[in-house]
């Protein structure tokens, strides 16, 4: 028989201290039916999944929330703020709360769940990571445990998948603890009527309470006399014995540091070489599809949008995702082994005075082949406003898509390719761009550390897990949701902009365009002219001149005339918007250079390019001054896209834009007026 | 009665008190109870932060944190 009032379709959320293995959790009740999104106003991911289970007649519908680490409900952290109010909070309709604990920490990890006891709602607790105690020989009484706390206890080994159901059957079952583990004696719990109503009225406040310390150090006293009767451990763990050996080494004085350096190395290797391959396929693989939908559909202007505009938009975006992932299995391998907070402890005193932390070095590494997914990784960091400092000066560091705009310029400044007749002058120049946008982006960070105000404490209080080894499926996971939130997300935005950019590039409203059109389709469908590609690369060059960008490139000109930049490289400016390297194609088509070796073509045009006096154009001046513009300004919208969506606003995208902007345009002045 | 900054690496010591009250409740979620053995495993290359172990686990901290930890050692 059914029973009508069970409620079948239950709102669960996990609640445990960070590192209690919550999200290995959250992923074997849910696999991959999770979705991740952000919670109002803060840049805290919110991860939201789904389960299902039958037991005997019923089938139950578990939506399932994973709520931010805490480690009680006295929040220090942004993190924890958000756990707590979540929790609290009554629009939510949480049905049932999971107590996540680590069975070989229980003394810390039952403070929490006493408190959570306490607030009278639903619990059930996970003892997980059972198979560790079981491991070390910790003995835990968990039918006595149980009985004392008066919540259904699951002993779970989530890494394996093991207590699950068990779990999921305990969950239907939950009910209100009877037991108390706060003061009953205590005047301030009294005034509010219940601990709930204190733990609210205390949410309200931004000061510690000095209740905070008491009610905890009295949860502790009885949590002593609850593991002295229900835990039998031994004197010392084997698995902390052999994380201490490890540590030896990993936080050795000169082994720790090769090891972060090799570390860092493969990080660099892979982003930056092995990354290569697949993005080239992607590359093909889009282009391809759309040389096929050209073919397929009926030439025209819906043609034209679907192919340079939506696929070749789409292809811009999905050629991020092998940087993405491998850097995402990277910084997965590395938090759930444990050894990212030990990278942290080694870097603490190096990064600390510039207002970094030490877990910046591999968003940094990273981003010399690219900001995109460095500014994802960044969430490794704990500590707001070092986060967000680390955001802000990664653009700074040089890219792999400046590559191909400091080698033209480069060549263009230095044909024969030696400085000061010894020296190989493209190998000089571009580690000088990798240094000055490295300096630049660690005396960024030292401003920034003094001027960005967080209501944050900046602690390094900071837990040192036992090694553990990863597991395939917690990585796989992270890369998978990393790489729907950056298409799902970021991609949007890119897409938009892309859109937008070939809308601009492609379409001009003057009478000169619509004829230029028209002539490049007479020449195409001509069969009597013979030098058909000069001619229409000839006319694509005047099109674009005419276009809705080139417009725009003689608009500005006299904002960029100081810095030595006309309005063909205006127009670069602004295509280029897109992705840096695209400066590289779109002075191609100004200077109509030959297919066949664009990149040879294009540093003819330009070395032999003279302005209305006859004196070279790209001289020394003009060439170091767009050389530094490019180092500086923040001429990417995937960038932007993606600071939007990691710090889950405008604001700071604004800011960056402003300060990079005023940088570029300050220092191409400089060496403009300095040089020429 | 020192400080927990003060004390050798392998050196065991009891938690007394705290000097400074926002972080001592931080502190305290962290495990490091009045009453608790305290020791500091080892320290980072240069000298800073530590690494503490505290109720059965290690917990990493800054010199400045660590001053701020009332102990006594045990002799």
């Amino acid at each position: 028989m059914s029973d009508l009032s069970l409620n079948t379709h239950l709102k669960i959320a996990l609640v445990g201290n960070p590192n209690a293995g919550k999200s290995t959790l959250f992923n074997a009740l849910t696999g991959l039916n999770q979705k991740t999104g952000n919670y109002s106003g803060v840049t805290v991911d919110r991860y939201e999944g789904k389960s299902a289970f039958n037991s005997g007649l019923h089938h139950f519908e578990f939506s399932i929330l994973d709520l931010p680490g805490l480690y009680s409900l006295y929040p220090k952290s942004n993190d924890e703020v958000i756990a707590c109010q979540t929790l609290l909070d009554e629009r939510e309709k949480i049905d049932v709360v999971v107590i996540v604990v680590d069975a070989t920490n229980l003394k810390r990890h039952l403070m929490l769940a006493t408190q959570l006891i306490d607030l009278k709602i639903k619990t059930v607790l996970a003892l997980n990571m059972i198979d560790e105690a079981n491991k070390q020989n910790i003995i835990i009484d968990v039918a006595g445990l149980s009985d004392t706390l008066g919540v259904p206890i699951a002993a779970v080994d989530s890494r394996h998948s093991s207590g699950v159901d068990q779990l999921k059957e305990l969950i239907t079952e939950a009910k209100i603890s009877d037991a108390l583990f706060y003061d009953l004696q205590s005047e301030v719990i009294k005034d509010k009527g219940s601990y709930k109503a204190y733990i609210q009225s205390s949410l309200q406040q931004t000061s510690a309470q000095a209740f905070e310390n008491t009610d905890k150090i009295y949860r502790f006293n009885i949590i002593n006399y609850l593991l002295a009767k229900y835990v039998k451990s031994p004197a010392q763990l084997s698995q902390k014995e052999m994380s201490s050996k490890i540590d030896a080494f990993a936080t050795h004085k000169i082994f720790g540091y090769v090891l972060l350096l090799f570390i860092l190395f493969l990080v660099f290797q892979f982003i930056f070489f092995i990354s290569e391959s697949p993005m080239n396929w992607i590359e093909q693989f889009f282009l391809q599809a759309g040389n096929y939908v050209h073919a397929a559909m009926p030439a025209g202007q819906l043609n034209d949008l679907i192919v340079n505009g939506l696929i070749a938009g789409i292809g811009g975006v999905v050629m991020f995702v092998p940087q993405i992932a491998f850097l995402f299995m990277f910084i997965g391998f590395l938090e759930d082994s444990g050894y990212m907070a030990r990278a942290s402890f080694i870097m603490d005193r190096i990064m600390r005075p510039f207002g970094l932390n030490g877990s910046s070095v591999i968003p940094l590494i990273s981003a010399t082949a690219c900001a995109v997914p460095s500014i994802m990784a960044t969430r490794s960091i704990k500590n707001v406003k070092e986060r967000l400092i680390t955001i802000f000066i990664l653009p700074l560091i040089s890219c792999s898509a400046r590559l191909p705009v400091y080698t033209l310029l480069i060549s263009v400044l230095y044909p024969n390719n030696t400085f000061l007749g010894i020296f190989n002058s493209k190998g000089l120049v571009l580690l000088a761009f990798y240094l000055i946008g490295f300096v630049i982006s660690l005396l960024t960070a030292f401003v920034l550390k003094k001027l960005v105000k967080t209501n944050e404490h900046s602690f390094f209080i900071m837990e040192l897990p036992v090694y553990r080894k990863p597991q395939l499926k917690t990585i796989g996971i992270l890369v998978y949701n990393k790489v729907k939130v950056f298409i799902s997300e970021a991609g949007k935005i890119i897409l938009a902009i892309s859109i937008v950019l070939w809308f601009l590039s492609s379409h001009g409203y003057s009478k000169e365009y619509k004829e230029l059109d028209q002539q490049v389709a007479a020449v195409q469908s001509s069969d009597v002219v013979t030098n058909k590609e000069h001619i229409i690369k000839h006319l694509e060059s005047l099109k674009l001149e005419h276009s809705y960008i080139g417009k725009l490139g003689h608009f500005i000109e006299p904002a960029i005339a100081p810095l030595g930049f006309d309005w063909k490289i205006g127009i670069a400016l602004i295509t280029s918007f897109a992705a840096r390297e695209v400066f590289v194609g779109t002075m191609a088509t100004i200077y109509q250079s030959s297919d066949a070796d664009k990149e040879e073509g294009i540093k003819e045009k330009l070395r032999n390019e003279l302005d209305v006096y006859g004196n070279k154009k790209y001289n020394t001046a003009v060439c170091w001054s767009l050389l530094l513009f490019y180092a500086f300004a923040l001429q990417c919208m995937s960038t932007i896209a993606v600071v939007k969506r990691e710090t889950n606003g405008w604001k700071w995208v604004f800011a960056q834009l402003l300060f990079l902007s005023v940088l570029a345009y300050g220092s191409a002045f400089l060496a403009q007026q300095v040089l020429s | 009665m020192t400080t927990l900054n003060e004390l050798k690496p392998g050196e065991k010591a009891i938690i007394r008190s705290f000097s400074n009250e926002a972080l001592s409740s931080k502190l305290i979620d962290m495990g490091c109870l009045p009453g608790e053995l305290v020791s500091i495993s080892r320290l980072a290359p240069l000298g800073c932060p530590y690494m503490i172990h505290v109720s059965g686990y290690e917990l990493s901290l800054r010199k400045a944190e660590a001053m701020t930890v009332v102990v006594e050692t045990l002799s």
